[in-house]
């Protein structure tokens, strides 16, 4: 036997790809809860009056400004203490579709209330519904004009995601940590899981800039 | 036919129109001016269902457009409304724009709408713009699109809501020439408009509006070349300077 101490090796390629998929999952249906609540929040934000409205701020902000890793660690302590503790990726799930959808809430609202009232007043006028205006008009223009802030929410949330590993979740931090604790080789993994999402994150922001400038157009 | 019956309308304490009474017949034209306030927009806007008024009676093929019972969505379409805004829907090509309409609201076939969009685009000379984004066209493009979309949706009235305010003086008589062709063909046309000799050119009736009424009502030859009320001389004396 080596000792206590064993170098990375190709036989950690699995625990790692273990990481790199946890991240990708736990990102992904956030990102998903996320948008669909952020949708609805936005929507309503943008059609309600000034008290639901103020209400519905108030959780946003207080979502927005406590600092995610501190909810996380909050929100999976509390269902401890209540005596319903939930997996990791349970609580990093609804902890961090949360913390999604008060960006995304913002994101849409500004969409929708960038559709300007005629262009609804235009569409009623050829005959169609308040539904039908909503979903062929306000809804597409709406939410084509915010798709660059949406990826750049998205984008963040990938890399938060790295912080459910407080919760002990095996993302990529996590798996890493742990093959650093064993390995004693801090540099080259932290380099390699720091290339990994810029690997996802790089293309991903250069496609928005290029849809915001075609947008513009 | 269409019958304004005493219409009153408020936007809160303001009385905007204080009780309107003015009919079109089938194929009229009735151009509608006066000076920026003087109620000829809001008019329009209860023709349509757009805005709710306090007193009186809109009949339109004597549906009382503004009868709880009405279903306003079907009425909409015997009315169709261009606006001063032409209001493109920027996510679509100018095609689908005019196709959009008939497929949802009149439940069309695709094939259907399309060829109907494109006998319209043709129709206001856009033919060769089908598969362009609106916001590529000018001005008056645009205004021309909002009026094929329009009348894709075959309305049996056209209500013009001052559609050439917005555009540059040079892209003015496109937009006018437009309307000229309707109005050959016999639509029955309602025209909220500045353009004065437009109006005395095309119109059956003129009506002059003013603070909320109308002073003063007739035929082009009466109200705008022979204005029998003062206000209306001094209206016209000061829109034709």
């Amino acid at each position: 036997m080596g000792g206590l101490f064993t170098p990375l090796s190709w036989n950690d390629a699995g625990f790692i790809l273990t990481g790199i998929w946890n991240t990708i999952l736990i990102s992904g249906v956030s990102i998903l809860i996320g948008t669909v609540l952020g949708v609805l929040i936005g929507f309503a934000r943008a059609e309600s009056n000034k008290t639901v409205n103020f209400l519905l701020g108030s959780v946003l902000d207080v979502l927005r400004s406590v600092p995610l890793i501190i909810q996380l660690i909050l929100f999976s302590t509390f269902m401890g203490v209540m005596g319903s503790p939930l997996p990791p990726f349970f609580a990093g799930t609804i902890v961090l579709s949360l913390y999604t959808m008060a960006f995304m809430g913002e994101v849409f609202r500004g969409g929708f209330e960038s559709v300007q009232n005629s262009m609804i007043v235009a569409a009623r006028s050829l005959g169609m519904t308040y539904w039908q205006a909503l979903r062929y008009v306000r809804f597409p223009i709406g939410l084509r004009s915010v798709f660059p802030a949406w990826l750049g929410v998205a984008l963040s949330v990938i890399k938060d995601s790295a912080l459910v590993s407080v919760i002990g979740y095996m993302e990529l931090l996590r798996t890493s940590e742990q093959l650093i604790s064993r390995t004693q080789q801090p540099l080259e993994i932290l380099i390699g899981v720091g290339i990994f999402y810029f690997i996802i994150s790089y293309p991903l922001s250069m496609y928005g800039r290029r849809v915001e400038r075609k947008n513009a157009l | 036919m269409i019958q304004v019956q005493n219409v009153r309308k408020s936007f809160g304490d303001l009385e905007v129109l204080k009780g309107i009474d003015v009919e079109v017949q089938k194929g009229e034209v009735l151009s509608v001016i006066g000076g920026s306030g003087s109620g000829k927009s809001t008019l329009l806007y209860c023709i349509n269902a757009i805005e709710k008024i306090q007193g009186g009676k809109i009949l339109v093929d004597n549906i009382d457009v503004h009868d709880k019972a009405t279903n306003k969505d079907q009425l909409r379409q015997k009315l169709g409304m261009v606006f001063q805004q032409w209001n493109s829907f920027p996510h679509m090509t100018v095609l689908e724009n005019v196709a959009l309409a008939p497929q949802v609201v009149k439940k069309m076939s695709k094939a259907e709408a399309i060829e109907i969009a494109k006998k319209e685009l043709e129709h206001v000379g856009l033919g060769d713009k089908f598969d362009v984004y609106p916001t590529k066209m000018s001005g008056g493009q645009q205004q021309r699109l909002a009026i094929a979309r329009a009348l894709a949706m075959r309305p049996d009235y056209m209500l013009f809501d001052e559609v050439t305010s917005a555009l540059d003086p040079e892209l003015v008589g496109e937009v006018l020439d437009t309307l000229r062709v309707l109005r050959e063909e016999g639509m029955t046309m309602i025209c909220v408009t500045h353009e004065i000799a437009f109006a005395r050119e095309v119109s059956d009736q003129v009506a002059f509006f003013h603070q909320g009424v109308i002073e003063e009502i007739g035929p082009p030859e009466q109200v705008i070349s022979n204005p029998q009320k003062e206000t209306t001389q001094s209206f016209l004396s000061k829109v034709l300077s």
